[in-house]
């Protein structure tokens, strides 16, 4: 069991929970996802790390309310325990000094963006982070994510906060004026990370594409093992196969097959609109 | 191996009088339930025998001087004696027995392949049916955890030295339950939730309930066996931290085949196509069948073809039909004679009215405009001249295609080696297909490490990865009471 340290709502329905689990906190890096089930009877729920501290043992994850499941998984709080916690799994970011990189988050993909942006910078490289969200209220960790960039860039839909834009529009100016720079320029950017959903990352890779630069996308597919066994998290890199849970979840972007991950996402629609629509009867209605 | 209870032998010649009767008749048949009133529920499809049954039938044992039974067993039961003390009605007595050899006998004796083992070398077999040594296993092991008479053996003093083992499945259960009866402190790690390895997440409930794993595995817990659930080696720790760091004397590696392969064929990645590792694990760790009071869903195909014919695609087929398909078809490129799956199995497949298109092969799967699967190409073949597996190689008829309606393809095409464990283990030596390559008892190249079960062999049985842990154990034994002089 895993004793639960903090679970704080940072945004409307966006949970920032820290839990106790020296051992992985001790091996998780950047990029390494985590399965979690609240209960016996639950699933296993792949969440991306957004932080951790081997010092204190603890791993930091932020959940969106959307499902039954992590609709269950915010109800807990301080003093409760998940049922179990594995990993930490799949590939860790390739770090390395690329001169200038951009990331992009987008919703709640401003969480794994955080510890991969701290990563990066301590590698020496410059930051530019873009941090999108519907509208203000949706924004978190602005702060956390300015302290590890060099340029801050926010873009909301309604122009609430930051501009008024979807991320991929700062994103073509950056690459646009980039075009200008020579390659060993520090300015230069090198790579380009882009985490969120995944109808915002397919536009982000589309939107680089044209400008031949290195971008990584973070997969976050259905599974259930997390250690390549069962192979529902298959994904189309290229011409071949893989496994998000052991080859991923960080793929080149522009190797990703979108379509198909979108299609993939939808398998169980209709299940978890039952599954919602009772657990919803159960704890609120009946007034 | 220890023995956990040295009773004195009981005369042979008493049991004889008693089974002359019934020997030259046939068998006793297992009761079932009913093939239509099975084919819809997930409850244990043999019943298991009664008291009077059992006793009757292992009075069928005609006590050879030298029992090939016993020879044809992967961990050598001592299968006369048992069958002796479940003719006599001393049926605790009777588990106890097997236990001295194997701490799993509700298990084993519901899903060894006796035909190919014990019962396949029976002598009576040659004239009549041999002695179902399996069904009187299960029963002995039944009537011992049905009526509280587990009794825990008195284990030796701790010598001090401590062994590590990694992955719950039947290879390293095998191994902790026999080294914990020699004194050492066992760890298994485990990556689920659950320790049982292919017993919880594979084998589906109507042909072991999974509750009696829990118990088994549970037996294996009062002996001290201790389980660290939820531990990825390879991610969360390594082998080398546990050989060097948490002070382990000795580490074997049962981790299981654990990548499914798929087929390269168009189409696979469509919505509604499985891996019956995928499916298996959905409907059986996870619970799919109690969806929703269970959180994990699985498709629900009402037409659903499985590609393969092994014992993974037969359960696979039988939980398609318990999930409320109208129609199942097995895929299978081969013909009836080449079937890798059990007799048993297949018979209750056949019975509760999974089709077999035999010599038949996927092309192509097709979807509709959400990306689900809808069709399947498939072609007829024919078999050839043998191939490196001895049997004959199918080989495609042209123009032979044919259109498949389905709403959900379940994949049983074999495993291949999960990488998790063994990339990360430094000089750990592999062969091509990245198995483990190990001795006769199980010994790696790296010195401490033991290795057994379907990470060396491919996939294979679960009786197999016992037998392996078995050898492995004793060969941990006396490496590590030899470095101890």
């Amino acid at each position: 069991m895993i004793p639960i340290l903090k679970m704080s709502e940072i945004a409307p329905s966006i949970y920032e929970m820290i839990v106790k689990n020296p051992r992985l906190a001790g091996k998780a890096r950047a990029g390494h996802f985590v399965i979690v089930m609240i209960e016996e009877t639950g699933e296993r729920i792949p969440l991306t790390i957004a932080d951790y501290d081997a010092e204190a043992g603890t791993v930091t994850m932020v959940v969106m309310a959307v499902g039954t499941s992590t609709r269950k998984m915010v109800k807990l709080g301080v003093g409760d325990q998940l049922y179990a916690m594995i990993g930490p799994l799949g590939q860790s970011s390739e770090i390395e000094n690329f001169g200038t990189v951009v990331l992009v988050a987008g919703g709640v993909g401003t969480a794994p963006i955080f510890p991969i942006a701290r990563s990066l910078k301590n590698a020496g490289n410059r930051v530019i982070s873009i941090q999108g969200a519907r509208n203000q209220g949706l924004l978190f960790w602005e702060d956390k994510l300015n302290s590890v960039s060099d340029q801050h860039i926010i873009t909301t839909d309604d122009g609430s906060a930051g501009r008024k834009a979807l991320v991929t529009e700062p994103l073509r100016e950056l690459l646009e004026a980039n075009q200008l720079l020579s390659e060993n320029d520090p300015n230069h950017i090198g790579c380009v990370y882009a985490i969120g959903p995944a109808i915002m990352m397919k536009f982000c890779a589309a939107t680089t594409l044209p400008f031949n630069v290195k971008t990584i996308a973070s997969l976050n597919s259905i599974m259930i093992d997390g250690t390549g066994m069962c192979g529902g998290c298959r994904v189309r890199i290229g011409n071949e196969t893989k496994f998000t849970c052991v080859d991923g979840p960080e793929f080149d972007a522009h190797q990703i097959d979108w379509n198909h991950v979108l299609m993939r996402q939808k398998t169980y629609c209709e299940a978890e609109k039952c599954s919602l629509q009772r657990y919803i009867e159960q704890t609120e209605g009946i007034r | 191996m220890a023995d956990l209870n040295s009773s004195p032998k009981e005369p042979i010649n008493k049991v004889n009088l008693v089974a002359s009767n019934s020997i030259k008749s046939g068998r006793n048949p297992m009761p079932e339930q009913a093939p239509e009133v099975r084919a819809h529920n997930f409850k244990e499809v043999p019943l298991g025998y009664s008291a009077e049954m059992a006793q009757q039938e292992a009075s069928r044992c005609l006590n050879c001087k030298n029992p090939q039974c016993r020879e044809g067993c992967p961990v050598n039961v001592p299968i006369p004696d048992f069958l002796h003390l479940i003719a006599e009605g001393k049926f605790a007595e009777a588990a106890r027995k097997i236990k001295e050899k194997n701490a799993f006998p509700a298990i084993c004796g519901r899903v060894c392949p006796q035909e190919n083992q014990c019962e396949g070398r029976c002598i009576l077999g040659k004239k009549s049916e041999p002695v179902a040594i399996g069904r009187c296993e299960r029963f002995a092991a039944d009537y011992e955890r049905e009526n509280d008479l587990v009794s825990i053996p008195k284990l030796p003093p701790k010598n001090g030295k401590k062994v590590a083992v990694v992955g719950a499945g039947p290879a390293g259960l095998t191994v902790a339950g026999d080294l914990i009866l020699l004194g050492y402190e066992v760890v298994i790690f485990e990556a689920f939730h659950k320790p049982g390895g292919v017993l919880m997440y594979g084998i589906p409930e109507f042909r072991l309930p999974k509750s009696i794993v829990e118990k088994e595995v549970h037996y294996l817990e009062q002996l001290g066996v201790q389980i660290e659930l939820n531990t990825v080696v390879g991610k969360t720790i390594s082998v080398d931290e546990l050989l060097n760091e948490e002070g382990f004397d000795a580490l074997y590696i049962g981790v299981g085949a654990g990548l499914p392969n798929f087929l390269g064929i168009p189409g696979e990645d469509l919505g509604g196509v499985y891996s019956a590792n995928e499916y298996l694990t959905r409907s059986n760790l996870m619970k799919a069948y109690l969806f929703p009071d269970y959180d994990t869903p699985i498709v629900k195909g009402q037409n659903v073809c499985v590609v393969g014919g092994g014992n993974v695609a037969m359960d696979a087929a039988r939980s398609a039909l318990r999930l409320g398909a109208e129609t199942v078809k097995i895929v299978y490129r081969r013909s009836k004679e080449e079937l890798p799956a059990r007799g048993e199995e297949v018979h209750h497949a056949y019975e509760e009215g999974v089709e077999f298109l035999f010599l038949t092969n996927p092309v192509e799967l097709m979807g509709d405009e959400k990306g689900r699967v809808q069709k399947m190409t498939v072609q007829k073949m024919e078999l050839g001249e043998p191939d490196a597996s001895g049997r004959r190689r199918p080989i495609p008829i042209p123009n032979s295609e044919f259109l498949i309606e389905t709403d959900l393809v379940i994949l049983a095409a074999g495993a291949k080696a999960n990488p998790i464990l063994t990339k990360k283990t430094d000089g750990l030596e592999l062969n091509k297909r990245g198995y483990i390559i190990v001795t006769e008892t199980g010994r790696t190249n790296l010195e401490r490490v033991w290795a057994g079960g379907d990470i060396v062999t491919g996939a294979a049985t679960v009786i197999l990865a016992m037998g392996a842990g078995r050898k492995s154990a004793q060969d941990i034994h006396q490496y590590l009471e030899s470095i101890q002089k």
